[in-house]
């Protein structure tokens, strides 16, 4: 299974992460960070791990990793 | 489990000052991802200019110098010249290097100094409010310019990359983008090829980055990128322009 984590505090909801996934795993969040933005939210279900939206993101929210084992 | 994307380990903790998708962040990721690779945090020296970017040393963990207007080739001249063997990046944006600085970047042509430029063209003064710089296209809308950009007013937009690659002193001039993952790619090699050729000790090495600001702009962040893509690259055409390094190989 494959994992993106998303630093919530550090998102400034540009909305690339979601543009850019391949996929469509990250989707618009509705809870908002101690900035004022809302970050998105993350569903692993088809995430292929090709760290599309961290390369693109600005702000160096997202962290990615791939063959994450679930317990 | 296997890292895809990690933070670039020389990035402190610290909260860009950027707006919501700047240009600027993802250039800033790719430089600190080359550090990392190249192992150059302990032999870099960052040179950051006046604009946007230039708290941009309290996020590396790395020795930075911060020039004034426009000054920061010839501030990397100085640092590049008292130490050869140091890394010398000097980042600089359009109103910067274009307008503030036109004289240093082109005498630090002139003089073939031995370091590399990244040029963040966002076709406006971004940090003092979105005023219209020398690189703001045609009919563009600026607060300096409320009815557009015009030729009879203000002149042409000034394509950077196409002059650097006309002087003998630099080695490469390249224009690249940041607009998808595969313009970042592309970007990162750019710059790589870049960083690569002042550790080979070779000429001036030129990166001019179209980048989106969607502040200055007045556009949200995905309007912005396709803006890039559809106008100003149409202005600033992507690609090299110029790679003596080839040649010698």
């Amino acid at each position: 299974m494959n994992l993106v984590k998303i630093n919530f505090d550090r998102c400034k909801e540009c909305g690339y992460c979601i543009k850019f996934c391949p996929k469509g795993c990250l989707s618009k969040g509705d809870k908002i960070n101690k900035r004022g933005y809302y970050p998105p939210v993350y569903d692993a279900t088809n995430c292929i791990a090709c760290g599309s939206c961290a390369r693109m993101c600005p702000d160096t929210v997202l962290t990615v990793y791939k063959d994450v084992d679930v317990q | 489990m296997k890292a895809i994307y990690e933070k670039p380990q020389v990035f402190t903790d610290a909260i860009t000052t950027y707006c919501g998708g700047c240009g600027h962040g993802i250039v800033g990721k790719l430089i600190a991802e080359l550090i990392d690779e190249l192992d150059l945090r302990e032999n870099g020296i960052l040179v950051w200019p006046i604009g946007c970017s230039c708290l941009s040393d309290r996020y590396y963990d790395m020795d930075a110098f911060m020039a004034l207007h426009g000054r920061a080739p010839a501030a990397a001249t100085g640092i590049k010249r008292a130490d050869p063997s140091k890394f010398v990046l000097c980042y600089q944006g359009d109103g910067d290097l274009v307008s503030e600085g036109m004289a240093e970047i082109m005498h630090a042509a002139i003089r073939s100094e031995k370091f590399t430029v990244i040029f963040i063209n966002n076709a406006i003064y971004g940090m003092t409010g979105g005023q219209m710089a020398p690189t703001t296209l045609e009919g563009q809308y600026a607060t300096t310019a409320p009815k557009g950009r015009k030729e009879i007013n203000s002149g042409f937009p000034v394509h950077m990359a196409e002059i650097m690659g006309m002087m003998p002193g630099v080695c490469y001039s390249e224009r690249v983008t940041v607009t998808n993952p595969g313009n970042v790619a592309k970007c990162k090699r750019a710059l790589k090829k870049g960083f690569e050729n002042q550790i080979a000790g070779k000429g001036l090495s030129f990166i001019e980055i179209l980048s989106p600001c969607p502040t200055g702009w007045k556009m949200s962040p995905l309007k912005a990128m396709e803006w890039v893509d559809e106008v100003v690259a149409k202005e600033y055409p992507l690609g090299l322009i110029k790679d003596t390094t080839k040649e010698e190989n």
